[in-house]
């Protein structure tokens, strides 16, 4: 008996079910759609998102600090002196640009988006922005190069450099000649100096008088 | 003019182009039914399924069939090549061939044929052997497990399937498709869900029995064109698509057009049994030939809807539940309900 009932309470409970199933569907098929139509429409990054770097190079002065704090070693950095006779500018925040920065380049495959190089910069021209579509076909396309010093200007300011160089050590030059002019010109010690002076005395040895008669 | 009309005339020719009919119904059918599913499947799971290709997708299915138009046929190596090909026609064939019994309106019906509807139960079980022969021509264990189920499936559900027609067949005292159209003539309370034009005692007493046998008509439908809960002869998640899994291109395409002309069989069959045909709800308003075919492709695509809308509703059930399913709740209701109608008609 209690199978024949458990048999009718199955056949009920199943249709029962399958009712109830049903009304969910069609509950939900009028529900507003969750989808995000990607390409088309895109979500709103929050506030402190951490994608691509940008880098301002207008406002870098060299100082290879972020270069030093990246964790993976993804930014790659060359720079030379400049002379103290060029006038490179000053950054947006009003320091003077001291140093050629001839390569600066960020291998954004390599990095972690740690933002660690954000904080030490003291110009802050490193940024992390909320861009994050840049998948690319070849894997050096995303190496950005973000020096603006193009090849013939690296070579102006090598040249520069070397003509400081060599005027710096002319000057030195000069400067040492100079000093060894003036050197020479400056009264010269007695060639001839007293002798008594300049060598000691002959030792006055009472001692020796005395020690001889003992050895 | 005249030479065409002589051409028409020639019984050769007209039986081609009757025949054709169903396949000027079936192909456009099938192209707006993958979209219906695709938009009904996603807003079910709060989706938007497509919506790039034309307003809201709507050339997805064209997109679609010119896909499958250029891919590679792929006839696996080891698979015996005859049954491999042929497979797939049989199963379009065993859908297509009962579309010929299927009254779109009072003025079209492809063969009006006194057994009608038996015509059809025997017909469409052909789609088996297709199956089965699909399953082992393509020498991959998954096809065959797939082909198997499907067999054992299809030939479980067509008892309580076919005492259902029984039962409407008891009824309307007629297996012919159109006759049992005609029995149901005259508005909704016609309908042989409602008793058809019967006495209003014999229709009241009737109608609790026509009710159940809709429904495990419905259910064993379902099972019949492997539609999900009942799909685990192409169940994607354990047999990887079942009995087509070695199918590709344009084989692969008439699979798949025959599973939509099978769910329109099966829905029209539905709509012929218990609501009515091509006769319209309101009686002689809204009726004749035109809105006869509209009627009836209308019920049919509510079915067709329906069915999907089961389908993304409830999950694949297990081999043993479908037998139970099918052997020990379907067959006896639809057996008892046979047993009481036979009573009240002939009282």
């Amino acid at each position: 008996m209690a199978a024949v009932a458990l048999y009718f309470s199955d056949i009920y409970r199943s249709l029962r079910s399958i009712v109830i199933g049903m009304g969910v569907t069609i509950n939900q098929m009028f529900q507003p759609v969750v989808t995000l139509q990607y390409p088309i429409e895109k979500k709103a990054m929050p506030e402190r998102v951490r994608n691509r770097l940008y880098m301002n190079f207008d406002d870098c002065i060299g100082c290879e600090l972020c270069a030093n704090a990246c964790p993976v070693d993804c930014i790659d950095i060359e720079v030379m002196k400049a002379p103290a006779t060029e006038n490179l500018g000053v950054t947006s925040t009003g320091q003077k640009k001291r140093i050629y920065v001839t390569k600066f380049d960020i291998d954004i495959a390599k990095c972690c988006y740690c933002g660690l190089c954000v904080y030490p910069c003291p110009t802050e021209c490193l940024k992390m922005t909320d861009v994050y579509e840049f998948s690319e076909f070849d894997r050096h396309n995303l190496i950005y190069n973000f020096s603006t010093m193009t090849p013939s200007e690296i070579e102006t300011a090598k040249g520069k450099i070397k003509v400081f160089e060599e005027e710096q050590a002319a000057k030195k030059a000069a400067a040492a000649a100079q000093a060894a002019a003036a050197k020479a010109a400056a009264p010269v010690p007695p060639s001839s100096p007293d002798p008594s002076s300049q060598t000691p005395p002959p030792p006055a040895n009472p001692d020796s008088g005395n020690a001889q008669p003992n050895t | 003019m005249e030479n065409i009309l002589q051409l028409l005339s020639n019984p050769i020719v007209s039986a081609v182009l009757m025949a054709l009919a169903p396949l000027l119904f079936i192909l456009p059918y099938a192209l707006v039914t993958i979209y219906i599913e695709m938009k009904m499947a996603a807003h079910i799971q709060n989706r938007l399924a497509y919506m790039q290709t034309g307003w809201h997708g709507t050339l997805q299915p064209f997109a679609d069939i010119l896909k499958l138009l250029q891919k590679e046929d792929i006839i696996p190596t080891a698979a015996s090549k005859f049954l491999f090909i042929l497979a797939p026609y049989l199963v379009f064939v065993g859908t297509y061939s009962s579309f010929a019994v299927l009254p779109f309106s009072s003025a079209f019906i492809g063969s009006n044929i006194d057994l009608g509807i038996f015509f059809l139960i025997a017909v469409s079980s052909l789609v088996v052997v297709g199956l089965l022969m699909s399953g082992w021509a393509s020498n991959n264990k998954w096809s065959l497990f797939g082909a198997l189920r499907s067999a054992a499936q299809i030939v479980s559900y067509e008892i309580p399937s076919a005492l259902a027609i029984l039962g409407v067949v008891m009824v309307s005292g007629t297996m012919s498709t159109q006759e049992m159209t005609h029995f149901q003539d005259g508005g909704i309370g016609q309908w042989i869900i409602f008793g058809g034009n019967l006495p209003l005692w014999q229709k009241l007493s009737l109608i609790p029995f026509m009710i159940i046998l809709f429904l495990i008509y419905l259910v064993s439908s379902m099972a019949e064109v492997n539609r999900t809960p009942f799909d685990i002869p192409e169940a994607e998640s354990e047999l990887v698509q079942g009995y087509n899994t070695e199918y590709s291109g344009m084989k692969f395409a008439i699979f798949y057009l025959a599973e939509y002309a099978n769910l329109f069989l099966v829905s029209a069959v539905v709509v012929i049994l218990f609501f009515g045909g091509w006769t319209s709800p309101f009686g002689t308003f809204l009726s004749g030939p035109v809105w006869g075919a509209f009627w009836f492709v209308t019920k049919g695509m509510l079915f067709v809807c329906l069915n999907i809308w089961l389908r993304w509703t409830l999950p694949r059930l297990r081999v043993d539940q479908l037998m139970y399913v099918s052997w020990k709740v379907l067959t006896p209701f639809a057996l008892l309900c046979v047993l009481a109608i036979g009573l009240i008609v002939v009282m």
